[in-house]
């Protein structure tokens, strides 16, 4: 709980900080253009909490979420309704999803390796069925869903709003969730307290594709062309967002609010360093210097129960 | 009868671990176990809670035959069992630990956090633990976890209890309060199967003891009417049998000496106690792993805190579990062999290979090819490799840790062959074993730990399996 309140605190602090070297951040159009710009990452990191709450990794999911960004255009452009296309990319990442998960609950292959033959994979294969190509003459239904620049937004907005309650809200309250809490506490216990962990694993990748999908859909529609080579480091984002957020990478620990307060902060720096006059070029220097904070304060709190001597 | 099981046999790979086993469990009973390490203990409880299926036999509950079980099964029934190591969650809280013991449905059903706190409280209360539902498990002491543990069986409606050396990381105080606990689940009829080496303690708390050794269960007595000289008796009670290549040679000067422990050139002395007893952790002091330890070697005084440091003193320790702790199963021979001793910027394979060759021949190594991978040898010739490995380094002192724990008969005679060779050229071996007649066997004096400690130092003319046991469950009568 201390790294969601510390990663809240640095993100308050960066604000205020704005607030009085330059208020122009708080001005209405800047604040939705950075939410805006926040909603494909923080998608993805809501699944990205549960994979790695459950104890796993997924590295596949920016080359998931450029293949179903493309497929989302080819299938606008066949002339198939909105819907139908939202539907069928989601559809797509859980396919995606479920070869991940396969590989890792019922052939063992370790996580971090499936999905990197899973990301290598699909990043390629779309290079070569698309040879590099953008997908052009979108219908008029696809950018803002056709319904213009100021309801579209609104409604990838509420989209990422109601996705995000539901969920936080599910994964305290529903059994699957905790199940998936329960299995990445520790795997063994949980199977002999009857719990299915092979379905978990398999059910949390799944939900990962299901969220890279629907990301992808939420980020399609804000152009007006689909570019091949989406979310390139997506997934590393997504991670850095769920491991400030204070979830352990260990898996068992890790909440949604947490997650929600690392994607605003990561997601903050850039944009604020441009409103402060920084040259841009820090922000990854930024963003790795708050996740290494982080990741060092889980192994240090780690040391720290070791040697008060739990398990001695 | 609550639970009966009937001519249990198990076998792991060729090794018989169970070979005629039978309980009766009675209702409102506790009902211990008692044997020697090995003695079939643990693979008879994992039978009975499904974790192990038997090659053989039958269990029935409530005179009902289990069928398919498992741990599902096991816990559908109301078999439960609580191990040495908690398994409970520790990132989650106390009350979700209860509640995940018991709860049913799909994945997709609401929960009622409000009842599942309720729940918690109640069966908490019921064994008077004064422990905070909210409070995640990963923060109570190992006691508590245990009371976690029983509160989440009382909730699943357990009919059976299985405890498997309940006190092993309690405080007295603790202890007497689970007992009090145990006593008062048997009077609400549970059945309570108790497993511990403290017999004191099962004069205490159990009404019936079944004694198991190599796998057979030797009998069941009514606790009243048995007595602990008896019960040992019953536990080691074996002829000796394996004839051991032990060879006196004439014991030279003090090769080490520490609190507790002297070892002098050309003695073997054996290291006895229970699992748990701290004879590796005393060993891996010495090697200098776990804060180290002060010994006098040739008269200086030295702390040991690094294995490099004890390496350079001429301890070698061949650790227990060849896997884990010893070899590096992907390397070949040579490199295994060299990785103690031929320590230098840079590795010469020749070298490695003539001093692998080396002890290839000495040590009777049997190996398709030296470039083969050690994981494809025989459980023995790894046992020889991780020793040849420690005798490059030129030791003055070996420790062997379970020195042929899970190796063939051959193997092990020429370990022993081997270590009495070591012996006569000068060197002094400390051999932790749990097995009995093998410290009766090979050493010249016996070191029995109970608790982290050193009880006592027996000469092999003393020495017998009924003193060394005693000693090792830190019985008062020997």
């Amino acid at each position: 709980m201390t790294r969601e309140r510390s990663a809240l605190a640095a993100w308050i602090v960066l604000l205020a900080l704005l607030a009085v070297l330059a208020p122009a951040f708080f001005a209405f159009g800047n604040l939705r253009d950075v939410v805006l710009s926040m909603v494909p990452v923080l998608v993805v990191a809501i699944g990205m909490t549960f994979v790695i709450v459950s104890g796993q990794i997924d590295i596949s999911i920016g080359s998931q979420f450029a293949v179903c960004s493309i497929a989302a255009g080819l299938m606008a452009v066949a002339g198939l309704p909105m819907v139908f296309v939202a539907l069928g990319t989601c559809v797509l990442g859980i396919a995606f999803g479920l070869i991940n998960g396969a590989l890792v609950s019922w052939l063992g292959v370790p996580s971090i390796v499936a999905t990197l033959a899973m990301m290598v994979a699909a990043r390629e294969g779309l290079r070569l069925g698309t040879g590099g190509a953008w997908v052009q003459n979108l219908p008029s239904t696809f950018q803002w869903l056709g319904l213009g620049q100021g309801a579209g937004q609104f409604v990838i907005l509420l989209v990422a709003a109601v996705l995000f309650g539901v969920v936080a809200w599910a994964a305290r309250n529903v059994a699957g969730a905790r199940a998936v809490y329960a299995t990445g506490s520790d795997a063994e216990a949980a199977r002999l307290s009857g719990i299915d962990t092979r379905m978990v694993t398999l059910a949390v990748f799944a939900g990962m594709g299901a969220m890279a999908g629907l990301a992808a859909v939420l980020n399609a529609i804000r152009f007006s062309d689909v570019q091949s080579n989406a979310g390139v480091g997506l997934e590393l984002k997504a991670i850095a967002a769920v491991v400030v957020g204070g979830a352990s990478i260990t898996g068992g620990r890790g909440t949604l609010v947490g997650t929600l307060i690392g994607v605003a902060l990561l997601g903050s720096i850039g944009p604020a360093l441009t409103f402060l006059g920084i040259s841009p070029y820090w922000e990854k220097a930024i963003q790795g210097g708050i996740i290494l904070t982080a990741v060092m304060g889980e192994a240090i709190a780690a040391r720290r129960s070791r040697l008060s001597g739990r398990h001695a | 009868m609550l639970l009966e099981a009937r001519g249990i046999r198990k076998s792991y790979g060729g090794v018989a671990a169970l070979r005629q086993a039978s309980l009766e469990l009675r209702v409102g009973e506790v009902h211990a176990i008692v044997g020697e390490n090995g003695a079939g203990k643990s693979t008879l409880i994992k039978i009975l809670t499904g974790a192990v299926i038997a090659d053989e036999g039958e269990i029935r509950l409530d005179g009902v035959p289990v069928v398919g079980h498992s741990p599902l099964k096991a816990r559908s029934l109301g078999i439960v069992a609580i191990y040495q190591q908690p398994a409970l969650f520790p990132d989650l809280t106390v009350a979700e630990n209860i509640a995940l013991a018991s709860e049913t449905g799909g994945a997709w059903r609401i929960l009622d956090w409000k009842k599942r706190r309720l729940e918690a409280r109640e069966v908490l209360d019921q064994i008077g633990a004064r422990i905070d539902p909210e409070c995640a498990v990963s923060r109570l002491s190992m006691a508590e976890q245990q009371l976690v543990e029983i509160a989440r069986a009382l909730r699943a409606k357990a009919k059976v209890l299985i405890l498997d050396e309940p006190t092993a990381s309690l405080t007295e105080q603790e202890a007497l309060r689970l007992f009090e606990i145990i006593r008062d689940l048997r009077g609400r009829g549970v059945g309570l199967v108790y497993i511990s080496h403290r017999l004191d303690e099962l004069f205490q708390i159990a009404d019936r003891v079944t004694v198991l050794r190599d796998g057979t269960v030797i009998g069941t007595e009514e606790m009243a009417s048995i007595d602990r000289a008896k019960m040992i008796r019953m536990m080691v009670g074996r002829e000796l049998s394996s004839v051991f290549p032990k060879v006196d040679v004439p014991i030279g000067e003090i090769a080490l000496e520490t609190e507790g422990l002297t070892l002098r050139c050309g003695e073997i002395v054996g290291m006895a106690g229970m699992v748990g007893s701290g004879r590796t952790e005393f060993a891996e002091e010495l090697f200098g792993l776990r804060g180290g330890r002060t010994v006098q070697i040739r008269g200086r005084e030295c702390h040991i805190n690094s294995p490099s440091r004890a390496i350079e003193l001429g301890i070698a320790y061949v650790p227990e579990d060849r896997r884990r702790n010893g070899l590096i199963m992907e390397m070949a021979i040579p490199a295994n062999v060299g990785l103690a001793s031929l320590k230098k910027l840079f590795l010469s394979p020749k070298a490695e290979r003539a001093v692998a060759e080396d002890y290839r021949t000495r040590l009777q190594v049997k190996a398709g090819s030296m470039t083969d991978p050690v994981k494809t040898l025989s459980g023995g010739n790894q046992q020889k490799v991780s020793l040849a490995r420690w005798l490059a380094t030129n030791p003055k002192v070996l420790i062997l840790d379970e020195p042929t724990q899970g190796i063939d008969v051959g193997a092990k005679a020429e370990i022993h062959q081997q270590m009495c060779e070591l012996a006569k050229a000068g060197m002094a071996i400390l051999m932790i074993s749990s097995e009995l007649p093998e410290v009766l066997g090979m050493s010249d004096r016996i070191a029995v730990m109970h608790e982290g400690k050193i009880v006592r130092v027996v000469p092999r003319s003393e020495a017998t399996q009924e003193i060394i046991l005693a000693l090792a469950i830190g019985s008062r009568a020997a």
